[in-house]
């Protein structure tokens, strides 16, 4: 099942690939129908999903089964290596509540971005296949419960992504493409140390031998004591800690290392922005709550204070960033910086308020910002233009957009009733209740003012008053002697069309219904993430030392 | 003042070479396939070099079936100890006859030599003669002899990188190779005098001996092995030895580059791994009193710097042969790295890291003859927009590039996990070299994705020209290669494990 959800993508590349490249729409059709499918799976494996079972870690005795469902457990690679044991690398597929969630938001993101890529028109084919390898990485990153499976999964983002941004993005886009690439492959490197590091410290209690399975190394007791990344190793521990949290927070990404985000966002075509906001920058928190917590509790522990720090810089800083922007895209690849802000404050709290906050923020965000540059999408296809000043009066002229911009901006700012409001309150309420962040989220509260604050000028300057003179479109008076406007050369409807209605109007759905009853999604993570506090949680540590 | 041997001995000498030559069929096998290679250029006046290069190929193929046959052989010297017969040495050879292959594949490829050479007869003959020079430099085991197998591959070397006659960069390449060549020639065999006269003896074992017995002066044994080390470093192209690599990469016809690029390197670090762990005597924790420490640091800043050296000016190149050249010397340092964790799983990890480089740099090689038998250049800025006109050149390519950064799911990703796992598998000691081998890597992938940026970013020069097809064999051997890059990235377990079982060495206690 996980295996088929994650490969389909590249199935329907590898159909793509057989395809002549002037049928357009036949490739389009496949990768349609692959990511229906794969959404189609994902809710088959939410309606499957027992969410009284934790995750986190192997039951007693190291097993997973019981403990992590769907699981896929095959040996992959099994190597002598002499004097140092067997090697082993497995194919090992699981969800827990923390996957499951994002497995059914990249199901969802994937097919809007495919109903998002129908307006590529350059080199289709190229495009549809690098599209579908990014989703099976993604996909994959999210099911790995084996650390080199995990790491492949993960560098197998960078290339479809470089091309992606350098093909068919705006004209800074070589620049954008390799700085992405760059800073993700830095942190990733990192990664790959630790990784190794970590092999040669955890034992597999089922077979003896050295593993790389992320379930066994959750677990502190199956670390060998005098081994580089061993309990007493206090020092290399705090290291690889610290590296694999930049790692992660690159991808968040945290600040100082966000600077990559509004350039890759700005050049990014519309459906890879969605994808980036949607699904890749959760994959920095998803690792944190994977790999680098639970594998180094007692590290997390002493930096939770930090981590609640940076989560507060990322929320105001981002939001200063937005309101000082003039172009829209780049206001919200800020929003989206700030908003995930909000996670790493949850995580930092370290307790179920704030971790449930954060992973409900993680799936929230990515509905909303998908939806929030879905929309930005919409007016640069029609004013080829992304400057909030060159627009004005729009709501009168577009009402149909206006009223999903409204939805979406209401819900990204956290106005009750949307999705966005719960997770940001539980982040809060999480934050409060930690001694450790208690200041830091009485300071983040000022992240939500500055965020109604950029999301309500932009609104007032795009869509309320009257046009501009210098504004990107014409007023016309048409023949019911009503007043219109006219985008040059834009010859398609003016308003939301069929196909856009499609990608915003299930998201609309989810957002209103998600901010109204959270516990379809909420009830899948309860569990794991109690489980994932009691990993984490001091008492814990000291049992097991 | 030589005595004349005596009866008995000459007897003993004869059944010596008796003995020894069953375990030296590849080698007599090679040798024939050269002189064959020359008559046969004679008698076809050198108008089929399309037969020539074929030959050449079945003839190398050939030999792959007696090299298999020596696995049942049992390891052990031959000849006096000037030779030996290990599981090493056959990789090597196996190695070195595959990378032969390659160079011919590629030179059949390779539309210059059509226009630039009139006759390529001893073309082939020297790529089979350096191919018998690398094949005993893998398995010599004395002094004289690897002095002797290095010239061998050498002089060939200097021919076959000048063999564009008219070609004023070609030959400029063969000469600075000479030059350079000749010095660093030298330096080694000062440095090999340098050990007979502390030990009186030229068996690597023997002088491993001597030195463990009797103990010398350390001063005398550092410089002998930094005037070794030279020799060494010219060959697999480190730092600071490096400095004919980049012109004579460029220079030289593309096949040559190619072909001293894998397996003149391979050579060098056969030659490295095999003197360096048989000569420093050793012990159950080897090498931990005895100069052990002086050469291993040597070697480890001759690999941290050839990987920042090597990246770091790569950045700049505008020429694709010179940029790779660049890559080369940093992949150098990277093998440094597995020879400097000094036991099985580094010995491992460097034959696994050259089965890599052997797949991902010919497939570079290929490519990049293919595109410049269209556009006739290798500049950067010619690639330009390449990508549309020869897509799967392109993405095969890309794959080998990403391959050479050392991305997964490639066969170099691989190659670096075992390098990385060798340095880490002795805790922290080696985790600032790591540190160094990640860091660089990263900086290697902004040069190597200038190419595809180049290929698919950018727009041609003249853009109404049609995608061009460079026919069904080239198209098939470029999708080979490239999903072979794939393939051994996801399923590596045959080439390590032949890697591993390729790891012993012939006097080598404590594998």
């Amino acid at each position: 099942m996980l295996s088929l959800i994650v490969f389909l993508p590249i199935i329907a590349g590898l159909v793509i690939l057989a395809v002549p490249s002037s049928q357009k729409q036949i490739i389009r059709m496949v990768s349609l129908l692959a990511a229906v499918v794969q959404m189609v799976l994902a809710v088959m494996i939410w309606q499957g999903y027992d969410p009284s079972l934790a995750g986190i870690t192997a039951v007693a005795g190291g097993s997973p089964e019981g403990s992590f469902q769907f699981i896929e457990r095959l040996p992959w690679i099994s190597l002598d290596l002499g004097s140092m044991g067997s090697m082993n690398i497995e194919y090992f597929l699981g969800v827990d509540g923390l996957s499951i969630t994002m497995v059914i938001l990249t199901a969802l993101v994937s097919t809007i971005g495919v109903l998002s890529s129908w307006t590529i028109q350059k080199q289709v084919k190229g495009y549809f296949l690098l599209y579908n390898l990014l989703a099976t990485a993604m996909m994959g990153c999210f099911v790995a419960l084996d650390f080199f499976l995990f790491y492949v999964f993960w560098e197998l983002m960078l290339l479809p992504m470089y091309f992606l941004i350098g093909m068919w993005g705006g004209p800074n886009r070589e620049y954008a493409a390799i700085k992405f690439f760059l800073y993700t492959l830095f942190g990733s490197v990192f990664m790959l140390l630790v990784m190794i590091a970590l092999y040669f410290s955890v034992i597999d209690p089922l077979t003896g031998n050295h593993t790389f399975s992320l379930v066994a190394m959750a677990s502190q007791e199956n670390y060998i004591h005098d081994a580089i990344l061993g309990p007493e190793n206090v020092m290399w521990r705090t290291v690889a800690f610290i590296v694999l949290f930049i790692g992660f927070a690159i991808k968040v990404p945290m600040f100082p290392f966000h600077t990559w985000l509004p350039d890759a966002h700005v050049e990014a075509p519309t459906p890879i922005s969605v994808i980036l906001a949607g699904v890749l920058l959760k994959l920095g928190t998803y690792g944190m709550m994977r790999i680098n917590f639970p594998l180094f509790p007692e590290v997390f522990q002493a930096s939770m204070y930090v981590i609640g720090v940076f989560g507060a810089i990322n929320i105001i800083y981002g939001a200063f960033c937005a309101l000082a922007q003039k172009d829209l895209k780049k206001m919200v690849a800020y929003s989206s910086i700030s908003h995930m802000g909000y996670v790493l404050l949850g995580l930092a709290a370290g307790n179920s308020e704030g971790m449930t906050g954060a992973l409900y923020q993680m799936f929230n965000h990515g509905t909303i910002t998908a939806m929030l540059f879905l929309l930005v999408g919409v007016i640069y296809d029609r004013a080829h233009t992304r400057q909030i000043e060159k627009f004005g009066g729009l709501a009168t002229y577009m009402p149909v957009y206006f009223g999903v911009v409204m939805i979406a901006w209401f819900a990204s700012l956290g106005l009750p009733g949307l999705s966005g409001f719960i997770s940001e309150a539980f982040v809060f309420v999480g934050a409060f209740s930690s001694e450790v962040t208690r200041p830091i989220a009485i300071v983040s509260v000022l992240g939500i003012v500055f965020g109604a604050a950029y999301l309500l000028w932009s609104l007032q300057r795009m869509f309320l008053g009257k046009r501009r003179d210098d504004a990107a479109y014409d007023l016309e008076i048409g023949e019911d002697g009503h007043e219109h406007i006219h985008f040059h050369d834009w010859k398609g409807k003016l308003d939301l069309d069929a196909r856009e209605l499609a990608m915003l109007v299930p998201l609309a759905v989810i957002i209103i219904f998600l901010g109204i009853y959270p516990m379809p999604i909420m009830g899948l993570m309860t569990s794991s993430i109690n489980k994932l506090v009691q990993v984490l949680a001091p008492v814990a540590m000291a049992a097991i030392n | 003042m030589f005595e004349l041997p005596s009866g008995a001995e000459i007897q003993n000498i004869i059944a010596s070479l008796k003995a020894g030559a069953g375990s030296f069929i590849p080698e007599i096998y090679l040798s024939i396939l050269f002189m064959a290679l020359i008559l046969v250029d004679l008698a076809t006046k050198g108008r089929k070099p399309i037969l020539l290069g074929w030959l050449t190929f079945a003839g190398l193929a050939g030999s792959m079936f007696f090299i298999h046959q020596q696995h049942q052989m049992e390891a052990g010297e031959l000849f006096f100890g000037m030779y030996v017969l290990d599981e090493f040495a056959i990789f090597f050879k196996y190695f070195f006859v595959v990378s032969a292959m390659f160079a011919v594949v590629l030179t059949m490829a390779d539309r210059r030599f059509d226009t630039e050479v009139k006759s390529i007869g001893e073309y082939y003959a020297l790529i089979v003669a350096m191919l018998i020079g690398m094949v005993m430099m893998a398995a010599a085991s004395d002094l004289l002899m690897v002095f002797l197998s290095m010239e061998l591959v050498s002089l060939s070397a200097y021919v076959l990188s000048g063999y564009f006659k008219r070609d004023g960069r070609s030959s400029e390449a063969a000469l600075k190779y000479l030059v350079y060549g000749a010095v660093s020639s030298g330096l080694m065999i000062y440095g090999f005098s340098l050990i007979y006269g502390l030990t009186a003896q030229t068996n690597l074992l023997l002088i491993s001996a001597e030195l463990a017995e009797h103990g010398y002066d350390p001063l005398v044994m550092m410089l002998a092995t930094l005037l070794i080390l030279a020799g060494f470093g010219y060959k697999i192209g480190a730092v600071p030895f490096h400095f004919w690599s980049p012109d004579v990469y460029e220079g030289a016809p593309t096949p040559v580059t190619a072909y001293l690029s894998v397996a003149s390197k391979a050579a060098g670090f056969a030659l490295l791994l095999r003197f360096f762990y048989i000569v420093i005597p050793h012990g159950l924790s080897p090498y931990e009193d005895i100069a052990g420490s002086e050469w291993l640091a040597l070697l480890a800043i001759i690999s941290v710097a050839s990987m920042i050296y090597g990246n770091v000016v790569a950045i700049w190149q505008k020429n694709v042969k010179r940029l790779l050249a660049y890559s080369s010397i940093a992949h150098a340092g990277y093998l440094l790295l597995g020879v400097i964790v000094m036991d099985s799983i580094g010995t491992q990890a460097v034959l696994f890291y050259l089965l890599s480089y052997l797949l991902m740099n010919y497939g570079a090689f290929y490519v990049i003859i293919l595109i410049s038998n269209r556009t006739g250049s290798e500049n950067l800025d010619d690639y330009r927009g390449l990508g549309r006109k020869m897509p799967l050149a392109g993405a095969a390519l890309t794959v080998f590039l990403i391959s050479l950064v050392g991305l997964p799911p490639t066969v170099g990703f691989i190659g670096k996990l075992f390098i990385f796992s060798a340095l880490l598998s002795k805790g922290s000691l080696y985790v600032g070299l790591a540190l160094v081998g990640i860091m660089t890597s990263v900086i290697s992938l902004y040069y190597y994705m200038l190419i595809p940026l180049n290929m698919f970013l950018r727009e041609s020069l003249e853009p109404n020209e049609r995608e061009q097809n460079p026919g069904l064999f080239a198209n098939v051997l470029m999708a080979v290669l490239m999903v072979l890059t794939i393939w051994f990235g996801l399923f590596f377990e045959p080439l390590s494990e032949f890697a591993h079982y390729s790891s012993a060495l012939f006097g080598l206690s404590f594998y």
